[in-house]
């Protein structure tokens, strides 16, 4: 943590001319030497904790590969295997094309409501993923609204998993490619259309290309999001089992740690896979606002806006509603069969005796996280795409940033109770605090503010450090004055979005919370199991509209603030 | 910024020093699986019998509080365990993470809440049942089971759910209860044709009797409590025992090895095997360890005690690589999706 508040630490006056050199290469040693102890002692060893549980049996005895076989030789786990890429496959397939025309209709069309839009395709983050399994329920369930509209076919199996991933990984696609599109060079355009190229065209070498490694990350997200998700088929999944289901099976149905550990390291193979082809983009990436650029403003089509806002309303009518039913639904005395409307579901006292202390607790634990995790987050990126210096260490802090995107809460929840509740650990006085729910929920949430940082970072041109090195000017002035106010619009995404997801977390933490630390997404979890459905909607409602506020104020804080500090991109 | 961030830094590290509630108090930490809205009235119990302790509370589900106390059995954080299934205390037993203690009067308990041999680590204050819910309202002139072999009635194909075993204690305490009621031949070839019937096995043991609660089903094979409780929020359901018996569990208390407040858990071990926990318990459970209490929840179906399976424990914990291992090749591996 030190490390981010270093560079502002540090005044240009400290670097004097002469030694500028020698001083910032020390300087940037120890900053990414610092960056890379921080995200090994929160990402490496808690999993290195649990994933060498893998060789082991039962009782901690060393078996080498013999669970590998075991499971291998398991009639299941070819179909898990086969249903996870199946699932993830086809909600990518989805989600992809869709949010990329809804971040294409937000950034390159003259719609209105772009705010608004924006935000509503955030809904799915800001809510608790039991959320959007319970309004599907209400809606497409045996006693479902709109049951007609199954044809007969079941909601409970692949079909309600893939409708309830993709709305679930939505809004993570749209923010990658938001921001992917978010920057362009508008002269390209002019160019292109001074010599009259088609609109097609265009699009296919121009804004396809530009958007290429936001699109090659968003895929990479949603799908390793689909495979590592429990929650959802656990809800909806009925009788089709996912890796994600197998790993829940082992470990809290029968305790079996080594087990479980194998398919956590199965998992983890998209994430790997993620990582290396993420290197091979990056070498064929140049950047999409050099220095001299001018920033691409879209001009008012009718045909086009009229089509593009169509379409985002459609997509957000079907985003939204589900939501406002399940809104609804927390009303209800007793559904489907007592429709009366009712507060008495938001006495959570009287369902669970953490009642709304639990929401207090997730408010702190989601202001700390984003205060603390945009900062490590941003810098570590900073430090990563821009500094040219110890390329090996920067490649394994890109590595170890990448991986939590692949971990399924739940292994990474109980790696941090195998490290940090180890008794040779020095940390140990943190287990069992607010501190270890601060420190693994930013690991947890990690690679998603990693990515949309590098995505802004990448658009912005190397020669800007160029220039500064040639001024004498050290990296950390140039990382104050100019590259943290450019993308001080993604610095406030990443921080929303942690700030959200810490709200509506439950899979890592539920191994992690203490008798005083109790979460609201816990209490939801606890609400529902116990059958207080409607409360468990209803505290999750309370969670939504906490998060829909949030988003709703940094979307004004965009207009007001940025709006005119950002006046740059405009000519 | 700088100072926002420092302040912010100051306020984790402060967090993470753990408070003190009360000087006089000492806290004791219990992890429990109880139904949430039996704790206040239990801490509220202990405390009146155990002055000077604090009780702090840990509730999870039982397959996910089992997975943590033994994902901290280096260091464990528990002091004592209240309320939890007896087959993870077993488990923890076996793990050497239970201390040996047997508590005051613990010997007029019903037998099958004590364990058989010693040493003596845990004791038993309530049994739980795995229930059918039945759903009248959905019924569609399906009559009300009263044997497990109604359930095989080709009506209600694709209508049935039930905790998959491997996921939840309830399913394997039902396929434990099946095996050994029935016999295993028997057990096995009622669970074939049951499977014929079953919509889903769901991951958790109380969700069946929600699900057939609301209707998304017709019936549920569940934890009893939540049947009871269910029909009385008003839902449309039967809690049924077929008249063959079915499979139960027992919830236990224990002491965990090494507490540094080991004197004062003592005594609320003490309190768990005492008159008044096994009547408090009777708020959520029908059968208690306690002799001579009866208890008749709301809803909750009559003559239970006399149906319960002869269960052992010890069987359920022995065999439960291997059944589960079974069922998995039996049921597991047809588990394609059925639509």
């Amino acid at each position: 943590m030190t490390d981010s508040v270093q560079p502002i630490a540090i005044t240009p006056a400290q670097a004097r001319i002469g030694s500028v050199r020698l001083n910032e290469r020390h300087v940037a040693g120890a900053l990414i030497l610092a960056l890379c102890a921080v995200l090994v002692l929160i990402i490496a060893l808690p999993l290195w904790a649990l994933l060498s549980k893998s060789l082991e049996d039962v009782n901690g005895r060393f078996v080498g590969l013999a669970n590998f076989i075991a499971y291998a030789t398991t009639p299941t786990l070819i179909s898990s295997l086969g249903n996870s890429l199946f699932v993830a496959g086809v909600t990518t397939a989805i989600v992809i094309p869709v949010a990329f025309l809804y971040a294409y209709a937000l950034r390159r069309s003259c719609i209105p409501g772009k705010g608004l839009f924006y935000a509503a395709a955030m809904v799915p983050v800001f809510a608790p993923s039991l959320l959007s399994g319970l309004a599907l329920i209400y809606v497409f369930g045996n006693q479902g609204l709109l049951k007609s509209w199954m044809m007969g076919a079941s909601l409970y199996g692949p079909i309600g998993i893939i409708a309830a991933e993709a709305l679930y990984s939505f809004p993570h696609a749209v923010l990658i490619l938001v921001t992917a599109l978010a920057l362009s060079d508008g002269r390209l355009r002019e160019a292109a259309e001074a010599m009259g190229t088609t609109r097609w065209r265009m699009f296919r070498t121009i804004t396809l290309p530009g958007a290429r490694y936001g699109l090659i990350s968003a895929t990479f997200v949603v799908f390793t999001l689909v495979i590592t998700d429990f929650g959802i088929p656990k809800v909806i999944g009925g009788q089709f089992s996912v890796l994600a289901t197998d790993a829940y099976r082992q470990v809290v149905g029968q305790q079996n740690f080594p087990m479980g550990a194998v398919v956590g390291i199965i998992l983890l193979v998209p994430a790997v896979l993620a990582f290396f082809v993420d290197r091979l983009v990056k070498r064929r990436q140049s950047a999409m606002l050099s220095a001299r650029a001018v920033p691409y403003a879209p001009k008012p089509e009718p045909g086009r806006d009229i089509a593009l806002l169509g379409f985002v309303i459609l997509t957000t009518l079907a985003i939204v509603a589900p939501y406002a039913i399940a809104v609804w639904g927390s009303f209800v005395t007793y559904w489907p069969y007592n429709l009366a409307l009712t507060l008495n579901n938001y006495d959570f006292a009287a369902f669970d005796p953490a009642g709304w202390d639990a929401y207090r607790n997730s408010l702190l634990l989601a202001s700390l996280t984003a205060v603390i995790g945009t900062t490590l987050i941003f810098t570590g990126a900073y430090l990563i795409e821009k500094l040219k210096l110890f390329p090996r260490m920067r490649a394994f802090a890109q590595f170890l940033a990448m991986l939590p995107m692949a971990v399924p809460g739940l292994v990474l929840g109980l790696g941090y109770v195998f490290f940090f509740n180890a008794t040779w650990n020095p940390l140990g006085f943190l287990y069992g605090t607010l501190a270890i729910l601060v420190i693994n929920t930013i690991a947890h949430f990690y690679t998603v503010g990693h990515i949309t940082a590098l995505t802004s970072l990448k658009q912005i041109d190397g020669e800007f450090e160029a220039v500064s090195a040639s001024l004498k000017v050290p990296f950390w002035s140039t990382f104050r004055r100019v590259t943290a106010p450019i993308c001080l619009p993604a610095i406030l995404d990443i921080g929303v979005y942690v700030f959200v997801n810490a709200l509506t977390t439950v899979s890592a933490v539920i191994f992690l919370y203490g008798a005083e630390t109790k979460l609201a997404s816990i209490a939801i979890v606890h609400m529902d199991e116990a059958g207080a459905i409607a409360s468990a909607a209803g505290m999750a409602t309370v969670i939504m509209l906490t998060a829909i506020a949030v988003k709703l104020a940094h979307v004004g804080l965009d207009r007001l603030v940025f709006g005119r500090l950002q006046q740059w991109r405009q000519r | 910024m700088k100072s926002w961030l420092a302040t912010a830094l100051i306020g984790a590290f402060a967090l993470a020093i753990p408070g003190h509630a009360n000087a006089q108090k000492t806290k004791v930490t219990v992890y429990t699986a109880l139904e949430n809205d039996l704790l206040p009235s239990f801490k509220a119990s202990i405390e009146k019998a155990v002055p000077e302790a604090d009780v702090s509370w840990v509730r999870d589900s039982t397959g996910v509080i089992t997975a943590r106390f033994l994902a901290e059995k280096d260091a464990p954080k528990a002091d004592m365990v209240i309320g939890l299934a007896a087959s993870s205390l077993l488990m923890f037993d076996k793990a050497g993470l239970l201390e040996t203690y047997e508590p005051k009067g613990a010997a007029t308990l019903k037998p099958a809440f004590r364990p058989s041999k010693a040493p003596y680590t845990w004791t038993g204050t309530a049994a739980y049942l795995g229930v059918v819910c039945f759903n009248t309202a959905e019924a569609k002139g399906v009559p009300v089971p009263v044997s497990w072999n109604d359930l095989h009635n080709p009506a209600l194909k694709g209508k049935i759910v039930m905790p998959h075993p491997a996921s939840s204690g309830t399913g394997y305490l039902m396929v434990a209860g099946w095996l050994q009621g029935m016999g295993e031949e028997a057990g096995w070839k009622f669970m074939d044709g049951l499977h014929e019937n079953i919509g889903a096995y769901l991951h958790s043991g109380s969700a069946p009797c929600v699900q057939a609660a609301r209707g998304e089903r017709t019936v549920g094979l569940a934890l009893d409590m939540r049947g009871a409780s269910e029909k009385t929020k008003g839902a449309p359901i039967e809690v049924i025992i077929p008249k063959e018996g079915v499979g139960w569990e027992v919830e236990a208390s224990a002491v965990v090895k090494g507490s540094k407040v080991a004197p004062i858990a003592r005594k609320i071990a003490d309190w768990a095997a005492s008159k008044e926990a096994s009547e408090l318990y009777t708020k959520g459970y029908a059968i208690v360890a306690y002799p001579g209490i009866e208890a008749s929840p709301k809803n909750y179906p009559a003559d239970a005690e006399a149906k319960m399976v002869k269960n052992d424990l010890a069987w359920m914990a022995e065999n439960r690589e291997r059944v589960l291992a079974e069922w998995s090749k039996r049921y597991d591996s047809k588990a394609a999706p059925k639509n």
